[in-house]
């Protein structure tokens, strides 16, 4: 089965654009939170997370007809539940 | 009472199975909401007559993504636009499990696609080598869609089995410049009358929903009806991030279930496929209204770089709607 879009937002950037997360800039001054990724978690429900969610680097993901992987440079691979 | 266009489709597409002309089409494509149950209505009477009641299932995979270097404007595997999307090839481990994940749905076709101008010896080498491992544990029909073919390529592919080749229009002739810039149509049809000369069956499929005219939609439906595909799958633009038409609306649900009645009453005995984009235009209940509408055939689960439903919500639909999946056909 298809991981629909759970655990994907858990982390500081957003899988589905890789902005932070919360809509802080993370350099040590931080903007209030916002909804931005409001509509990127409806879109990760269609979508698989092209970014990682630890770290925000572009993610090299396979999609198959029953699943989905993502892989991180740094942070390996995150495979649909 | 029943608009003009539909009681002329009704003798000519139903009674006659005479497919309607461009004009005709612009017709169906112009009825007011009013009209649509009726037109869908007719354009299941169509395919039920004319196709039967069977529904095809397919999966689909991309061996090789992103990276391509053609720039159609919809594409995220296009290498030209600032897409998320990053190159990789999958091994044949990973794609024999997906075409036995895919049979398991009681699916009968398996696609194997790839983001590519054509296959270069790489990747038809790979494609070889995976038909090979796909045909040794998995029974399902192997279909490919690597991009544009010389005659030797086609001739290889269908040496090696391979049932049936995708390759698209995508959309009408008079608007395809707008939307495409390395190749030509013509490059397009050539590759699709090589497919039917080497006796494979040709799948030829749209796009709708890029910015094109209502005339245009039944121009790209006419054109795709001289063809005589044995396949068309229609796909509703996802507009891509990064790409030209990203900024794309989604198309309107109701214009995207007029499109699927006219294609049908274009084409009342092509298998005509749901394909990528339908969550998104169409959700759940024009899922539901498209199959019985004029569509006798479905990918399931997901696309080549985005996710459709799960396979068994398209699955307990069918069961719903009383429409058997079709089964494998052994003609060798
Ligand atoms: S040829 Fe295919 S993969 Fe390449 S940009 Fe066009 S649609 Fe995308
Ligand atoms: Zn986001
Ligand atoms: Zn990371």
């Amino acid at each position: 089965m298809t991981d629909r879009g759970t655990q994907r937002a858990a982390g500081p950037y957003c899988g589905l654009c890789g902005k932070p997360a919360n809509g802080e800039t993370h350099d040590g001054g931080g903007l209030p939170p916002s909804d931005t990724h409001l509509k990127c978690a409806r879109l990760l429900m269609l979508e698989p997370p092209r970014f990682c969610v630890a770290c925000g680097r572009r993610q090299k993901v396979q999609v198959s007809p029953q699943g989905w992987w993502a892989s991180c440079s740094r942070h390996g691979m995150t495979v649909s539940g | 009472m029943n608009h003009p266009i539909l009681e002329t489709a009704r003798q000519q597409v139903l009674e006659q199975g005479i497919g309607l002309t461009e004009a005709q089409l612009v017709d169906v494509l112009r009825l007011p909401d009013d009209a649509l149950p009726a037109a869908l209505e007719l354009a299941h009477q169509v395919r039920l007559r004319h196709c039967g009641e069977d529904v095809e299932v397919e999966g689909i995979i991309s061996i090789k993504t992103g990276g391509c270097p053609e720039d159609c404007h919809f594409c995220s595997q296009s290498g030209v636009f600032d897409s998320p999307v990053r190159g990789v090839w999958l091994d044949i481990p990973e794609l024999v499990k997906a075409a036995k994940e895919t049979a398991a749905t009681g699916a009968t076709e398996f696609c194997i696609v790839a983001a590519v101008r054509g296959p270069d010896i790489k990747l038809l080498n790979q494609v070889r080598f995976a038909i090979g491992r796909i045909r040794e544990e998995v029974d399902i029909n192997i279909a490919c869609s690597l991009g544009m073919l010389t005659r030797q390529q086609v001739d290889q592919l269908a040496s090696w089995g391979v049932h049936r080749y995708n390759h698209n229009l995508e959309t009408a002739r008079s608007y395809f410049p707008q939307v495409v810039t390395t190749h030509t149509y013509e490059e397009r049809l050539e590759t699709c009358a090589m497919v039917k000369d080497a006796g494979m069956e040709l799948c030829c499929g749209a796009l709708i929903g890029m910015g094109e005219t209502l005339e245009q939609r039944a121009e790209l439906a006419a054109q795709l009806a001289a063809l005589e595909p044995h396949e068309v799958p229609l796909n509703f633009l996802n507009p891509r991030p990064g790409t030209p038409l990203g900024h794309q609306d989604v198309m309107d649900g109701k214009d995207a279930l007029r499109a699927i009645a006219a294609f049908r009453l274009a084409m009342p005995r092509t298998v005509l496929r749901y394909a990528g984009g339908r969550e998104l235009t169409l959700g759940d209940l024009g899922t539901r209204e498209g199959l019985l509408g004029g569509i006798n055939a479905v990918i399931v689960g997901n696309y080549l770089t985005t996710l459709g439903r799960p396979a068994d919500a398209d699955l307990n639909l069918l069961v719903d709607l009383n429409m058997p999946i079709k089964e494998l056909q052994r003609t060798l």
